[in-house]
């Protein structure tokens, strides 16, 4: 069951980041990466992620994805679905960089790197205390100083956004 | 563990075959009540009192032609209503519209499940619900659709941001995000009382996202002839009317949840409390519908940024203030 | 059960995948999605060694990626928007004012 869904999920994520790279129209790459996002909240809630998965669906899809669709649109983008996708030796370097991450992943495996002291929260004490909670908790004492700092974060962005997309600045 | 699952079986399809019956039956009531206000009789031909008139209108929706325009996205265009009802839908999941009910010696727990992320499961899938009116006007193909597909999205990002604001103030006071706890936490007092501000802010913010009057400027039909779904014809335009309703249904169900104690009440059966004060809501909408003129897009945008947001977050620290305080 | 691995292998097709996109192609805003393709795919990572190695702090860095990678998004769709206003393309091979 656990597994079967797992080997669903993947799938669908795997295709349609696929689908991503290759679709000319960009309104189908965002579809498609909306697709790979909500698989992926799927899987953060198979690892017991709840609030993660929660926030994936809010934050990714439901705003970042259609603050995309919106500049898409708003774009008039018809001359640049005509062209076709770039190969040659982009495509190699591409391929070739995906080869080595895909190659080094093979090797951390292969050392046995990947072993780690298991800190406390197991998941039966997080499911215990809830997901949200603990989360919470943590963000408010142990990573108080980088939660205000994305708060600065923010407001840069916002002002950024406002100051760049302006038509002109009275 | 079978006995689990046809309970579960039960439950979706009586929760489900009620919500479609309520939505059916809301575009009768919507076409009632404005004609009482207007001073008509509004649908009196089909049935008592045009009691079957839904009916009559499904038929009818059914049998038109169903046309996809030449130049339409197709495989998008058949998407979108689509898109449009599933989230509409799936956010009925997590409301308890009772407390326990004892049936066959058996306890039944009159909710379709409790997740501990509840209120933040009913957001993530509201959010979704902003892609069939975008996909609709972009497929469609056609400047009135996607004017009003940029519209609606703008105003659903922008008014999205308040309401979930203005719920926190309840978050905190109820101390969960489950809506069973959420329920629960107002048995003494309910939450309309103690975050009056917060409430009407929701208010506000339910009657925009829901797009209805008057904040319907993604179809505002005397300018955009009807926004988002001009292309659209038979079921899959009667898809798009009954997403609308159904998130109506939906957005009057939380406000019950989160501000009028759900389904606590006093000698009436909860079932009865919960349903009374959802077609409450209900009524309050199409009241709304027929007493407001429509706003103009600048100052929907400005009152969502400039006095929506400013205020759920003033509400946000009153609170925190007046909870540390005590 | 699934195995660690499982998820690290799938979240390191999802980064190739990423990687390839930008490589390959021109429109700006397919590359802008691989970027947000490859933070995905190193979120997945976070939770995934969250989850196996009973530790929160995974969970919170994803929420840290997340809201930076919504100002990113903010600041980088205007950005292409200026862009557009002046250049009317989005195509970065066309984009070469500052290629010396």
């Amino acid at each position: 069951m656990e597994l079967g869904l797992f080997i669903v999920l993947a799938l669908v994520a795997m295709a349609s980041a696929i689908a991503v790279i290759i679709q000319r129209n960009p309104v189908y790459s965002a579809l498609y990466l909306i697709l790979t996002f909500l698989s992926l909240a799927g899987l953060y809630l198979q690892l017991q992620a709840q609030f993660i998965a929660a926030i994936q669906v809010i934050v990714y899809a439901g705003a970042i994805m259609v603050l995309f669709l919106f500049v898409i649109m708003l774009l008039d983008l018809r001359k640049e679905e005509q062209r076709a996708v770039k190969g040659g030796y982009q495509l190699l370097i591409g391929l070739l960089l995906a080869a080595i991450l895909l190659g080094e992943l093979g090797l951390v495996f292969g050392g046995g790197v990947l072993k780690g002291v298991p800190g406390e929260f197991s998941p039966e004490k997080v499911s215990a205390l809830g997901n949200t909670q603990v989360v919470g908790r943590l963000l408010f004492t142990d990573f108080l100083l980088p939660f205000e700092l994305t708060s600065v974060i923010l407001l840069v962005a916002i002002v950024g956004a406002i100051v760049l997309a302006k038509r002109r600045l009275d | 563990m079978f006995e689990f699952i046809i309970i579960m079986l039960v439950k979706i399809a009586v929760v489900f075959g009620a919500l479609l019956l309520t939505v059916a039956y809301l575009t009768w009531l919507e076409r009632k009540v404005i004609g009482d206000i207007q001073v008509r009789l509004g649908p009196m031909r089909v049935g008592y009192h045009g009691l079957l008139q839904p009916i009559a209108d499904g038929l009818k929706l059914l049998f038109k032609e169903d046309i996809i325009p030449a130049e339409a996205d197709r495989t998008v265009y058949l998407l979108a209503p689509l898109v449009a009802i599933i989230p509409a839908l799936i956010s009925f999941a997590v409301i308890p519209f009772g407390s326990q009910v004892k049936i066959l010696g058996r306890t039944i727990d009159l909710y379709i499940t409790d997740v501990n992320i509840g209120i933040l499961f009913i957001f993530a899938v509201a959010s979704l619900g902003v892609y069939g009116i975008v996909l609709a006007g972009w497929s469609s193909n056609n400047k009135y659709s996607l004017l009003g597909a940029m519209r609606s999205s703008a105003q659903m990002i922008s008014y999205e941001l308040s309401m979930g604001l203005s719920i926190v103030g309840v978050l905190m006071m109820a101390q969960s995000l489950s809506l069973v706890q959420i329920v629960k936490a107002q048995s003494v007092v309910w939450f309309i009382l103690l975050q009056p501000v917060g409430f009407l802010i929701y208010l506000i913010c339910a009657v925009a996202e829901t797009n209805r009057a008057p904040f319907d400027l993604p179809e505002a039909e005397t300018e955009l002839v009807a926004g988002f779904h001009v292309e659209y014809s038979s079921m899959k335009f009667a898809l798009f009317f009954l997403a609308e309703y159904a998130n109506i249904v939906t957005v009057s169900a939380l406000a019950t949840t989160l501000f009028l104690g759900g389904w606590q009440g006093p000698l009436l059966p909860p079932v009865a409390w919960f349903l009374l004060k959802v077609f409450a809501f209900i009524f309050l909408f199409v009241w709304l519908r027929a007493t407001l003129p429509r706003f103009r897009y600048d100052q929907l945008m400005g009152f969502g940024w400039k006095v929506l947001l400013p205020v759920s977050l003033a509400n946000i620290l009153v609170t925190g203030l007046i909870m540390a305080w005590r | 059960m699934v195995p660690l691995s499982a998820y690290l292998i799938l979240s390191a097709f999802l980064f190739a995948t990423g990687v390839v996109g930008v490589a390959t192609r021109r429109n700006v805003l397919i590359i802008f999605m691989s970027i947000e393709l490859m933070l995905n795919a190193v979120n997945l990572a976070f939770v995934a060694f969250s989850r196996f190695l009973h530790s929160m702090d995974g969970q919170i860095i994803v929420l840290f990626v997340m809201t930076v990678a919504a100002a990113e998004v903010a600041v980088g769709l205007a950005i292409i928007i200026a862009l557009f206003r002046n250049k009317e393309t989005v195509d970065v091979a066309e984009i070469n004012l500052m290629k010396w």
